[in-house]
């Protein structure tokens, strides 16, 4: 019998007519966590995901218009909504450090990823937002790498960050204008997809998208689990 | 810290400072709040010990700090560091992450010296008779260094004031005390008390999310889930409601408290609903235990009344009180008392609380809708409700089993809709009944089981009940 990784509940499992020809794939949570979190469905800023009825919304209006109309983010693609069950369950995978909960998002990140990329005619590189070495060390690992890992066996590795001071104490002004704390290590020429946990300010997506660009990649994607 | 700055070992605290914080813990190297050099020297000492954070058992691991060792709470992570995979307990890791490539360490210096009191209590109450029979048996276990004794004191017995003297002489001798409590409500209460019967003595509270959390001091009060952190630290371990939910489901708790007290330490359990395996113990003669079946008010234990309810799961399912509560509402005996109502789940509650409402106002037993509340386990209200309803702002508090026990309210009369269903089981039942009759101004108070059919339990806690009147002489 499967286990609810969030509640560690047993998972009764769900048997329908079609089940029983076409067995699903084990659950990795139980319908009650299950129904806790919440997919972005309604219509979606374009540009963010963020569930609005505009097609760019507030936010991503002023991006376009600080980087002059031409945002360095073509699009970044998010699953669920950062509510407060999400926040629980990453707060616990990534900041206490519990991995395994990760796995709970492999099918779906996968399977969207299909969905919404396999239209990419080119080959596309997969880049998870690396983090520091220092907190790589505390943690023991990255939540953006494991996520990438679902989609290819070798995420791609030339983004570096370069140690930098705490983010949250700064306005979103200085923060944006800070010092960049994102290096790229060679010149690229393919499209790159950014993967990363949540899409909150979209601020660290740009960073990066930022760099990228200005060594070669021609276009810059975001895929992330939860939209903030 | 200047750079004209000591050699490293001379600023390491002396060991006696030392001792007092890490002596008796288990902790991981981030808890321990010295630097790298400072660690290192101790660690060369032998004053600081590495222990393995996992423990083979045949085929399977253990987690040495919360005893887990259910596979689904065991993780494998690739470790950033090793670059290896390792072993992780989820279990217990909101208290830190327990993995193979970092040991725990415990302290192996010298013991803390702790001060031996001279007159610790400052309580000034009286002890009634059956009260200080039990003192008396607590105190003889502490002093004699006994292992084990089970205190099963009847609901409004005064178990706290019976822990008083054996705690003064704890305190005599040096000894160090922990009182452990599933829940932090309880830990929270307790404190307070504990500083007025114990004034010039260092207590701490800690619960997850206390301010206090180094645990430094000679008296501790902490939920069970905080002593994952002691090993071997006390000389006294009082474990309050030693059958309470979620003690008796976690396997890590028991191993928890079990751990914290030291090897020839005296456990002393509170409980007024003991459970099986405890009550077969005492059968067989294996658990010393005192019995204290009389109230500090001297007058018995309300016994609870079945109300057989045919139309019960219609009513509920409809969202109504059945014709035989609104009956019974309308006999009460004294219709001054306040109305604890306990159901089976939350969902009812808030289903219930607007018809509910109304039927009250039109029964006359309350004037407005803002007499009725509900509380739950998750409800963030949670104290808040309990204190208006004790300082009678409210009414009548519907509530899921959350206030079965570890609350007081002065006179209440008390129902339980759907006691036939499986969360009311003998114990709790027990323990619901036992909400009645608190104070010496109204030391009785209705209890009624309103029901569809007997259960076991029913009978069970009425039984139960009954003989403890029995013995306490009524
Ligand atoms: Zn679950
Ligand atoms: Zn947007
Ligand atoms: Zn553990």
């Amino acid at each position: 019998m499967a286990i609810c990784l969030w509640c560690d509940c047993d998972i009764v499992p769900h048997i329908t007519w079609p089940s029983l020809f076409s067995p699903e794939k084990p659950t990795r949570l139980c319908q009650a966590c299950t129904y806790r979190l919440y997919k972005l469905q309604g219509p979606r800023c374009r540009i963010c995901s963020r569930e609005t009825e505009e097609s760019t919304c507030h936010d991503c209006a002023w991006w376009a218009q600080y980087f002059n109309n031409e945002d360095v983010l073509a699009f970044n693609y998010a699953i669920y909504l950062y509510n407060d069950h999400m926040k629980d369950i990453i707060t616990k995978w990534k900041y206490r450090g519990d991995y395994v909960l990760g796995h709970m998002f492999a099918d779906v990140f996968y399977e969207t990823f299909q969905r919404v990329f396999s239209n990419l005619k080119e080959e596309v590189l997969v880049v998870p937002i690396p983090l520091s070495d220092e907190r790589l060390a505390e943690r023991g690992f990255n939540q953006a790498e494991m996520l990438a890992h679902f989609l290819c066996e070798q995420p791609s590795s030339f983004v570096e960050r370069v140690q930098g001071e705490k983010q949250s104490k700064k306005t979103r002004q200085e923060r944006i204008l800070s010092k960049n704390h994102f290096k790229i290590k060679k010149r690229i020429n393919k499209p790159v997809i950014l993967v990363d946990d949540i899409y909150t300010t979209g601020a660290t997506l740009r960073h990066v998208a930022v760099q990228l660009r200005k060594n070669g990649c021609p276009k810059v994607y975001g895929f992330t689990l939860a939209r903030g | 810290m200047s750079s004209n700055d000591m050699t490293p070992s001379q600023v390491i605290p002396p060991t006696t400072d030392l001792a007092q914080i890490y002596a008796g813990k288990c902790l991981l190297r981030n808890e321990i709040m010295l630097d790298n050099i400072q660690f290192e020297v101790l660690l060369n000492q032998g004053i600081f010990k590495p222990l393995p954070s996992f423990h083979r058992k045949f085929l399977w691991h253990q987690c040495n700090r919360c005893g887990n060792d259910k596979a689904s709470l065991l993780g494998t992570i690739p470790c950033a560091r090793c670059h290896t995979s390792h072993l992780y307990c989820r279990k217990c890791i909101e208290m830190g992450r327990v993995m193979t490539c970092e040991p725990l360490y415990a302290w192996a210096g010298p013991d803390p010296i702790w001060p031996c009191h001279l007159q610790p209590c400052t309580w000034e109450g009286q002890l009634t008779s059956a009260q200080q029979q039990g003192a008396s048996c607590v105190a003889d276990a502490i002093t004699q260094g006994r292992s084990e004794l089970l205190v099963w004191a009847v609901c409004g017995a005064g178990k706290t004031e019976m822990l008083f003297q054996g705690i003064t002489e704890a305190l005599k001798q040096g000894k160090r005390i922990c009182i452990a409590t599933p829940r932090a409500d309880v830990v929270r209460e307790l404190k307070p008390r504990m500083q007025r019967a114990f004034k010039g003595v260092s207590i701490q509270a800690l619960f997850g999310g206390s301010a206090e959390r180094d645990g430094t001091a000679q008296l501790i009060i902490a939920t069970t889930h905080q002593l994952l952190r002691f090993q071997k630290a006390f000389d006294v371990m009082i474990i309050d409601e030693v059958d309470a939910f979620p003690f008796h489901a976690d396997p890590s708790l028991p191993f928890a408290t079990y751990r914290a007290k030291k090897t020839l330490g005296t456990t002393i359990y509170l409980t007024a609903t003991p459970r099986k395996q405890q009550r077969n113990r005492i059968k067989r003669q294996k658990l010393p235990h005192v019995f204290i079946p009389n109230r500090y008010h001297g007058h018995p234990l309300p016994v609870p009344q079945m109300r057989m309810t045919r139309t019960l799961a219609k009513a509920l399912r409809a969202y109504y009180l059945p014709d035989s509560c609104i009956t019974w509402l309308k006999k009460r005996q004294n219709p001054q008392r306040q109305l604890l109502i306990f159901i089976p789940e939350i969902a009812l509650a808030k289903q219930l609380l607007t018809p509910l409402a109304k039927t009250l106002i039109t029964e006359r037993v309350i004037e407005d809708v803002d007499s009725v509340s509900y509380v739950h386990a998750h409800d963030p209200e949670r104290l808040e409700k309990v204190k208006q309803f004790r300082q009678k702002e409210l009414s009548v508090l519907l509530t899921t089993t959350i206030l079965e026990r570890g609350v007081t309210f002065p006179s209440v009369d008390v129902i339980v809709l759907n006691a036939g269903h499986d969360i009311f089981d003998e114990a709790a039942l027990v323990q619901i009944s036992g909400r009645a009759g608190r104070s010496a101004d109204d030391p009785t108070g209705e209890v009624v089981f309103f029901h569809d059919g007997k259960t076991e339990a029913m009978m069970q806690a009425i039984k139960q009940i009954k003989m403890m009147n029995e013995r306490g002489g009524f």
